[in-house]
This record gives structure tokens, C-alpha cells and sequence, in this order.
């Protein structure tokens, strides 16, 4: 068998008497949607910082389309096709939602060295960040500075970034957090159309996303994979429902 | 708020500086033309510190270091008889570069508060080592025995061709800073201070794009102190403290970070008003002081922002 797009193995990560992440092993095939869930606490976002690169594992091998990323940084790992949206919005706030769009396409378009010609007037960085803009659904707030958009379209112009640098997995850190019902099904509904095209990577407290997405579920506690797989077999698990679905109650 | 106005705001800056030696003229006030000679320098100190601190959220309390860095280029050779321009500025913009590159890659692989406090560290160190070194005249000083000689009919003794020279630096200098600050360059830069973690994660390593930043904005405050030695015709160890640091960032603020106009406007006010008030006083910050904390709650983009056109530049 292939070896899969990304393989976790033996992550280990404290902060001080915290375990954050206790001997993660993961596995995710290309074009697979792999959900991670979890109780508060359980370590997800640190997960998803040490598979992006802003977190350093303590022990541990992360290898990704074949090679060791586990020592490279963020950045170089974007250049490898990881592409990251973080739980709480990161923007670039005073930038328009067109500039974001298109810095991220620049990051991946050669070294920014470049002194005379503006940048906004590079249609190679312009016109596929107009594109993008328009395949997330917000074509029509370009030019919308991106710090005053709704908290739903900031969410989704993250998406648009990770898209622009051309990922080939997306690292999605509660896409939906925050969010009222209308946008979030928006955001289910940009992110199932992505599905076939990206490998992802979610981590999601709303069950209804997850199930929605899914082709496997994880579930971490206490920095541990307590269980995986399809997301019918999770949903039926004892274990699970135990720690963190809520005994008795219908999933 | 557009850049068509932003850039006619700074049109109208050059084009009133232009006309300064005819008014001075005019009014047979020659000291004029010294004044603004001085407050053309330092705007483009400030000019080139706004460029990390206001473009790129890197808060150097050490860009003095670099104006004495210019000086020294300047006075040392002509002790030793070089004093042709053409040799003296381009070695005040390479040390300049070069102290640069080693402050930066030392201070930027920290950030707020740490960083402030090394670029002070450095400069403060330059400093010292100016004081100590007697045969470049320790703590007094030296004069400069003359003006750099830029050959043919530019001589920077007539105050006038010394002006206009000055003038047509700070006015390429505007117009490159312009076109670096849109181009993809100025953009990293811009998204450095805007959110550099997010940087990072969609692909660009940061640091590299920084530092080059800093080194720019070092060899252009080199290129400024070549020109203040000219203008004082004196090389003073003094160029170098910590407080000379500090009066470029009030003029950066106090005219509008983040803009190029602003710290021309801000460098304009900061002279000016030491001019004007240090003839009552001595204590002439005791007005600078209140000024700048209004600027300050009320008036964050500088006084640059209270001028129709002016205002930060839109992201």
C-alpha cells in the first residue's frame, strides 16, 4: 500500500505538568477528510500546531508526501502543501480581502524581492485570487477591507488563503467556531465542495459539520487517540459516547 | 485617503521646500535655508526609520546609530584627505548596511520589548566606542575641514546647490519608498507587522524579508548622517545617543507612521518647533511633551492624518 499523504507517529508535546499530546499516531490518505473531536482540552489545536509547524512535538515523526517535515518550519511546510486556518481568525486586517488573497498567492510564486512593480497591479497574483475569492463566495467583497467583513466571510476568506497557496492538505481548525446557522452551513457547504479536491484535515466541535464531512473521525482525550474510525462506527462506540458524545443521548 | 491625494500631499511638501531658499532669499533670512537644509536630513532619517517602524511594526530605538555610522564615513576620510562624495557616501550607505546586518540578525530573532532594547544596546555600544576613539576626536568631536566634493559644478560650500542636493534625495528617496512599499517587498513588510504569524503559515519565512528591510532602512539613515556632517560641518560622537534615536521616532510619530509623507511633516514640526520654542527656553520639550501625547490619543495617524489627503495608507 501507498504510503498514506500524512503519517503521525509517536507525537508527544508538554507544557510544563501538561500533556497536551500523548503518542499520537495518525494516518491520512489522499483525499480522505480525516475529523479530529475531542472534549475541551483535549489537545487539538496543539495537534494542529504541531502537524502546521508553530509547535515544536517533544518526540515524534510527522511525515508528509513522503518526507520527514517534523523539524521544518511553518513556512517551509506551506511550500510542501500544507495549507493552515487557524481557530481564531488570522487575517490581514487592514489588508483587503483581494490583498489577502493575493499575498498568499505571492508566498508561492517566487521570492518577494521585488522592488519596482506594484503589486497589486501583477495580474498573476491578482486574477487567481480574484477566483479563489469567487470559489469560497465572496467575489463580491474584493475590495472589502478584510478586518470589517463578517465574522463568517473572515472565516472563509482563511479558506481562500489556505487555498491560494495551493494546498494539498488543508489543516482546518474549527472552521465553523462562532458562527450563526445560516453561515455555517455556508461554510459546509464550501467546504463539501473542496472535499474531492483536497485532502483535509478537521478539528470541530459541531457535531452535525463533522458528521456532514467526514470519511473518518479521530477522537483525541487527554492528548490520546482514543478511537478512529468510520463515522457510524464512531458514533455507535461505548467508549466514545462515554467520553465525550454524552452517555444516553442520541449522537 | 487615496493614493492619488497622498501623493499630491507630498507633491506639495516638495514643491513648498523647493521654494523655502527662494522665500529666504526674499526675506534675507539665510538661516532659513540651514534650517530646512537640517530638517530635510532628518526627514530622511525619519523616512527611512518609518520603514521598519511604521511599515513593518520593528521598533529600533537604535536608528541613530546610523547617522553617526554616515558621519564618521564622511569626517574620517576627509581627516585623511579623501573628501570626494563619491567615496564618502557610498561608504557611509555600505557600513551603514553592514552595522545593519549584524544588529538585525542579532535583534530580529526577537521581538517587543527585547527588541527595542537590543537596537538601544548597539547603538548605545556604537556610541561608547565613538567617545573612546581619540583620534577621531573622542567626545568633542571633530570639525569637518570641508564639505564632500561632488566635482563639476555641484559645490555643496553654496548653500543653495547643498539645498537643492538635499532636496533631490529626499524627493527619490519619497518616490523609491513609494514604489517599494507597493511592490511585493513592501507588501511582506506591510504583512509583517499586520499579522506575521499568519505570514508564515501561508508560506513566506519572514525573517529574511525583515532584515533586508532593516539593512534598507540602516544604509538610507547612513546616506542621511553623510549629509548631517556636511550640514553641521562636524563629526560629534552625540549623533549616535540614545536620545537622537529617540527624537527620530517622535518625529515618525508625531508627522504619521506608516506613511512617507508623515515623517517629512513630523521631522518639519520637530525642528521647527526646537527652533522657535528654544529661543524662550530651554525646556522647550515641556510644549513638545503635551504635543505629542495629543497626537497621540487623538490623532493616530500624525499630524499627517489632519491634513485633507493625508490619513494612513489603506492597508
Amino acid at each position: 500500500m501507498a504510503e498514506p499523504l500524512l503519517a503521525v507517529r509517536g507525537l508527544r508535546k508538554r507544557f510544563g505538568g501538561l500533556v497536551a499530546t500523548d503518542g499520537v499516531d495518525v494516518d491520512v490518505g489522499e483525499g480522505e477528510t480525516l475529523a479530529i473531536i475531542g472534549p475541551n482540552g483535549a489537545g487539538k489545536t496543539t495537534l494542529i500546531g504541531q502537524l502546521a509547524g508553530d509547535v515544536r512535538p517533544d518526540a515524534g515523526t510527522i511525515r508528509f508526501a513522503g518526507a520527514d517535515v517534523t523539524a521544518l518550519s511553518a513556512a517551509a511546510r506551506s511550500h510542501r502543501g500544507l495549507a493552515r486556518s487557524f481557530q481564531i481568525t488570522s487575517i490581514f486586517r487592514e489588508f483587503s480581502a483581494l490583498d489577502n488573497v493575493a499575498l498568499a498567492v505571492q508566498a508561492h510564486a517566487g521570492h518577494s524581492f521585488r522592488f519596482w512593480q506594484a503589486a497589486r497591479a501583477e495580474a498573476s497574483l491578482r486574477e487567481p485570487a480574484r477566483a479563489i475569492l469567487e470559489r469560497v463566495g465572496l467575489g463580491g467583497r474584493a475590495d472589502v477591507v478584510a478586518g470589517t467583513l463578517a465574522h463568517g466571510e473572515q472565516r472563509q476568506l482563511e479558506i481562500a488563503m489556505a487555498l491560494a497557496t495551493r494546498p494539498r492538505l488543508l489543516l482546518l481548525d474549527e472552521p465553523v467556531a462562532g458562527m450563526g446557522l445560516d453561515e455555517s452551513q455556508r461554510m459546509v457547504e464550501l467546504l463539501r465542495a473542496l472535499r474531492g479536491h483536497h485532502t483535509i484535515v478537521l478539528v470541530e466541535h459541531d457535531m452535525d459539520v463533522v458528521f456532514a464531512l467526514a470519511d473518518r473521525i479521530s477522537v483525541l482525550v487527554y492528548g490520546r487517540v482514543l478511537a478512529t474510525g468510520a463515522p457510524d462506527a464512531i458514533r455507535l462506540d461505548a467508549e466514545v459516547r462515554r467520553a465525550y458524545l454524552g452517555e444516553g443521548q442520541p449522537a | 485617503m487615496t493614493r492619488p491625494r497622498r501623493g499630491l500631499v507630498t507633491l506639495a511638501a516638495l514643491v513648498a521646500l523647493a521654494v523655502v531658499p527662494l522665500i529666504a532669499g526674499l526675506a534675507n533670512q539665510p538661516f532659513y535655508l540651514d534650517l530646512f537644509r537640517r530638517i530635510m536630513i532628518f526627514a530622511i532619517a525619519a523616512v527611512s526609520l518609518d520603514i521598519i517602524l511604521g511599515y513593518g511594526g520593528m521598533v529600533s530605538l537604535g536608528h541613530a546609530a546610523y547617522l553617526g555610522i554616515g558621519a564618521y564615513a564622511v569626517a574620517v576620510p576627509a581627516l585623511h584627505g579623501v573628501h570626494s562624495a563619491w567615496v564618502q557616501w557610498p561608504l557611509a550607505m555600505a557600513l551603514s548596511a553592514l552595522a545593519a546586518l549584524i544588529i538585525g540578525a542579532v535583534s530580529l530573532r526577537t521581538s517587543g520589548v527585547y527588541f527595542i532594547m537590543i537596537t538601544l544596546a548597539f547603538a548605545q555600544m556604537l556610541y561608547y566606542i565613538g567617545i573612546s576613539i581619540e583620534p577621531w576626536g573622542g567626545d568633542d568631536g571633530m570639525r569637518l575641514a570641508r564639505r564632500s566634493q561632488l566635482g563639476g559644478v555641484l559645490d555643496l560650500a553654496d548653500p543653495h546647490v547643498f539645498y537643492y542636493v538635499v532636496l533631490a534625495m529626499l524627493a527619490v528617496l519619497l518616490l523609491v519608498g513609494e514604489r517599494v512599499i507597493e511592490a511585493r517587498f513592501g507588501t511582506v513588510i506591510r504583512a509583517v507587522k499586520s499579522n506575521e504569524p499568519r505570514l508564515q503559515a501561508i508560506g513566506v519565512a519572514a525573517f529574511r524579508y525583515k532584515l533586508a528591510a532593516f539593512v534598507l532602512a540602516g544604509a538610507v539613515c547612513g546616506l542621511a548622517g553623510a549629509l548631517l556632517a556636511n550640514q553641521t560641518e562636524y563629526l560629534t560622537p552625540s549623533y549616535m545617543h540614545w536620545t537622537r534615536s529617540g527624537d527620530i521616532i517622535v518625529m515618525v510619530i508625531l508627522g504619521g507612521m506608516g506613511t512617507l509623507a508623515g515623517p517629512v511633516l513630523g521631522a518639519a514640526t520637530f525642528l521647527l518647533l526646537e527652533n522657535v520654542l528654544a529661543a524662550w527656553t530651554v525646556h522647550w520639550q515641556i510644549i513638545l511633551g503635551p504635543l505629542l501625547v495629543l497626537v497621540v490619543l487623538f490623532a493616530r495617524g500624525g499630524l499627517l492624518s489632519l491634513l485633507p489627503g493625508g490619513g494612513a495608507r489603506d492597508g
